[in-house]
């Protein structure tokens, strides 16, 4: 069997940094299992810019970010493979692939990024009730057919979930002659970036129908049109506020899931809120050398934020393949309370911490003039004021090695939303 | 002109065409959508029932239980995913054992082999952990079981096809006159004519009997609603699990399916149209709430999809299987409700005795009982498996993650008797794009191998034919 230091699961953005970063790191056997058929992942059909601004302070597309990391991965002539599904990797790091080429096989890893990314929730998931017609797409599919096959999925589109696959999709159809007429939102606000609602909707007088959703959908053969009604606070239909909208394409952008069946199926143990795994301050999952990283890890807003969670793994992954890691020292639990709803990582080790840790997080809900607080058990010792904090931005903290060896007591730290 | 012209292709349909071409016969499948199980036999419980609900001596009973024996020789023989798991009917208070003693005096009285009646808590807990604790008393059918209705439907019209039966789709049959001979049939194709008609329209079934019989019959469609689950959530109850019927109806069925996800329901609420099978608000909720009366934890978070089949309920409630006394040549094949797909097997059988009967048929000796499915690689070996990725390429691409179709299974499903020609075609054929994420990812890739495969331009490719496009056009193309 072929023996690989790290395989790294997936060729998006966060395979492709955590692939250079593991190189840079010193790891010359490194192997990247891509099942599309080129590297990039879902990068390649983002054709709108917006991409890089923190990586490379430029507004590049997705294309052409991911470009800037192939470049990268062939100039340290990084081995990967394409069109090649994992079919199963075992506890102990046996990876079964298969491609037409090379048939069914395995590989042994000394260590795995687990870097998948994430799917589109589905109709089912929302269980909206209704005929069945051609016609409803998930907003990323719809971008797969627009901008890379060149097909208008429909002429006139309500889309649902103002995530913002669903804002720049918004934006796409019109631009390629479709009609939209209307962004119906479940929740009293918006689950994409700001800077979305009024690049893609405000510009091209699209409405934006918040605390709305649609509760029947009509159409025996295509689509024919949609109900849409107002929710209440309990996000119940409020009888009376229904709206017909007659359009041929249903557009769905209604949140997205960490693709983690392989994860799961080896025994990666999961954080019910993110669906992705529980990890440490290495991003290193339940099983020792298997780490995490990008939207399998947690569905992350800008791919900017993915690279640098990647590169991270990728370091420590090659640490872990070279043996260069602290042994466990003080592990310390990472906790949500108060609005904040997860945390990555959910538990660190003090002594192999690097000198700065960055924690992650997302809001419940919308917050305004509050501040972000970080308890050292019952001991609060950061306050961060903030103007808002929303669902759809992600949040971070950055917890210092040098403040917490001051802690050598310390049990859990505890991430809160607080007023005044 | 034909022996025999077959309205529909249904499970019904398709199994009686498949016992007829065991005959030297003409004989020819109308049907009005763009392939076959397209109508009630796509959406049910896809359960076989062991045979103790309907009334002993009825037809319903005898052809139940006839059927139920049947499909485990039949599976084999054709090809296609079935498993005996074996059903319970649930009992949660005192009160109702005597409803399912009844049940099970019936089913032994239909000749239902292995019914049980258990008691025993910690028995039932064993077979069946995440029942509900107030649980008293189970009925349990061992010789019930799961299948694939896709599967059986199109393993039985391939069969029937490959035995010389012709399949005419995309036709609509519009008016039916009685002639010298036997029937002249104008559908939306032209003329066809035929000594005799079996009428296996499913809901339509009472349309056609209505256009050439005094005795009227009535057809109710009466939907049903389910919500299917992830596969994560298909080891939560091992057997079919049903409601002991009480007054307030028949409740809820909870079951694994042949594939692994997890089934729930169906709702029944009788309509006027026969061609709605959208879902409600109403349904979905009540399913929720029944479905919980029973077992215990339902993931119902983990609902993949909703879908809802209209069963032919005809005001008789029995099967109406027979030549028509007042139009010879016509046979009946109607009011096949449910347990109309654990029947079918004897249905189809029955309705081949009925047209020889009428028209002596000779046994065709060129006819071949076996069939090979969709070759599933996950059933071989990795050794197998390498070979064939060796041999055909194709079979080391995987087109649908979820389910982990390859692009050699759909191309097969594509290049085979009555091959598909659309996405919900390959879909029933393959599993490509039945799984959690409902298409997203597989949907452009079939959509490019069935333009590449059939010539049909993209923007002319249908979720389920007819106007069912997926595309409107290109980029621009109204600019």
């Amino acid at each position: 069997m072929k023996q690989i230091d790290i395989v790294i699961i997936g060729g998006g953005p966060a395979g492709l940094a955590a692939a250079i970063s593991a190189r840079d790191s010193g790891v010359k056997s490194i192997l990247i299992l891509e099942r599309d058929k080129e590297l990039g992942g879902i990068l390649n059909q983002c054709i709108h810019n917006g991409f890089g601004l923190h990586t490379f302070k430029e507004e590049l597309t997705g294309p052409e970010y991911a470009q800037r990391f192939e470049d990268q991965l062939h100039a340290r002539k990084i081995d990967y493979m394409l069109s090649t599904m994992v079919m199963e990797i075992s506890p102990d790091k046996v990876v079964t692939a298969m491609n037409r080429t090379e048939g069914l096989f395995q590989i042994r890893a000394k260590a795995i990024v687990l870097a998948m990314g994430c799917r589109e929730r589905p109709r089912g998931a929302l269980n909206i009730p209704g005929s069945r017609p051609a016609g409803i797409y998930s907003a990323g599919t719809a971008q797969r057919l627009v901008n890379m096959e060149g097909f208008l999925p429909g002429r006139e589109v309500v889309i649902l979930g103002s995530g913002d696959i669903g804002l720049i999709m918004a934006r796409r159809m019109t631009l390629e002659g479709a009609r939209v007429k209307v962004v119906a939102e479940l929740q009293p606000y918006s689950g994409g970036l700001k800077r979305n609602i009024v690049q893609c909707l405000d510009d091209y007088g699209i409405p934006l129908k918040l605390s709305h959703t649609v509760v029947d959908i009509h159409g025996r053969e295509r689509l024919e049109g949609v109900t849409l009604a107002q929710v209440d606070e309990h996000l119940k239909p409020i009888p009376g506020t229904e709206e017909f909208y007659s359009c041929d394409t249903l557009l769905l952008s209604v949140g997205l899931i960490p693709e983690n069946e392989l994860s799961a199926s080896m025994g990666v143990r999961m954080n019910p809120i993110t669906s992705g795994p529980l990890v440490n301050e290495s991003l290193e999952t339940n099983i020792e050398g298997v780490f995490a990283c990008g939207n399998v890890l947690h569905v992350h807003d800008l791919v900017d934020f993915v690279s640098e969670e990647a590169k991270a793994a990728g370091k420590h992954a090659a640490q872990y393949v070279q043996g260069d890691r602290q042994p466990p020292g003080h592990a310390v639990e990472l906790a949500a309370a108060n609005g904040v709803r997860y945390t990555v990582p959910s538990r660190l080790d003090v002594d192999r911490m690097e000198n700065l840790v960055t924690v992650r997080f997302r809001v419940g809900q919308v917050f305004q003039d509050c501040y972000i607080s970080v308890y050292f058990d019952n001991q609060r010792v950061q306050h961060l004021k903030k103007r808002a904090l929303a669902p759809g931005e992600m949040e971070e903290v950055t917890l210092k090695k040098e403040i917490l060896s001051q802690y050598p007591d310390l049990h859990t730290i505890t991430f809160k939303v607080e007023k005044g | 002109m034909y022996d025999v012209i077959i309205i529909g292709s249904g499970v019904s349909g398709a199994a009686a065409a498949r016992e007829l071409s065991r005959y030297r016969v003409k004989a020819c499948v109308l049907e009005k959508e763009e392939d076959v199980c397209s109508g009630t036999s796509k959406a049910n419980s896809a359960i076989i029932h062991a045979g103790f609900d309907a009334a002993s001596g009825s037809l319903m009973a005898k052809l139940n239980v006839e059927g139920n024996r049947m499909l485990p020789g039949l599976s084999k023989e054709l090809d296609f995913p079935f498993e005996m798991c074996g059903s319970l009917v649930v009992c949660l208070d005192q009160d109702g054992l005597p409803a399912l003693e009844a049940l099970r005096d019936r089913g032994i009285a239909n000749g239902v082999t292995g019914l049980e009646l258990i008691t025993d808590r910690n028995r039932i807990r064993e077979m069946e952990p995440n029942l509900t604790e107030t649980v008293v008393a189970v009925l349990y059918a061992p010789t019930a079981g799961i299948v694939c209705p896709f599967g059986m439907n199109i393993a039985l019209a391939e069969n029937a096809c490959t035995n010389g039966v012709e399949f005419q789709f995309n036709t609509e049959v519009q008016s039916i006159r009685k002639t010298e001979g036997g029937w002249a049939l104008e559908t939306n194709q032209g003329p066809f004519e035929t000594r005799v008609v079996v009428n296996a329209a499913g809901v339509y079934a009472d349309r056609f009997h209505n256009m050439v019989s005094e005795k009227k019959i009535h057809i109710t469609p009466r939907k049903g609603e389910y919500c299917l689950l992830d596969k994560s959530a298909g080891q939560h109850v091992n057997h079919t699990i049903f409601a002991l019927p009480d007054k307030l109806g028949k409740g809820v069925l909870v079951t694994r399916t042949i594939h692994g996800n997890l089934l729930v329901g169906p709702t029944a609420t009788d309509i006027e149209d026969k061609d709605s099978t959208s879902t409600t608000r109403e349904g979905l909720d009540q399913l929720i709430a029944k479905a919980g009366k029973n077992v215990d934890r339902l993931p119902m978070r983990q609902v993949i999809t909703s879908f809802a089949g209209l069963r032919a309920h005809e005001d008789g409630h029995e099967f109406i299987i027979e030549e028509l006394a007042d139009a010879p040549g016509f046979v009946d094949c109607a009011g096949i409700e449910s347990p109309g797909l654990t029947s079918c097997p004897a249905v189809g059988k029955r309705v081949a005795e009925i047209v020889r009967s009428i028209l002596s048929l000779e046994p065709d000796p060129d006819f071949v009982g076996t069939r090979k499915g969709i070759l599933d690689p996950k059933t071989l070996s990795m050794e197998e498996h390498a070979a064939l990725i060796r041999e055909k390429p194709a079979y080391g691409t995987i087109l649908c993650r979820c389910e982990m179709i390859s692009e050699g299974e759909i191309l097969d499903a594509i290049h085979r008797p009555l091959g598909a020609k659309s996405l919900d075609g390959v879909k029933r054929r393959t599993r490509a794009g039945m799984g959690r994420c409902q298409a997203g990812f597989c949907s452009p890739r079939t959509m490019e191998i069935l333009h590449r495969e059939l010539g049909i331009p993209v923007t002319e490719l249908t979720k389920f034919g007819g106007g069912s496009r997926l595309v409107a056009g290109t980029n621009k193309d109204m600019l």
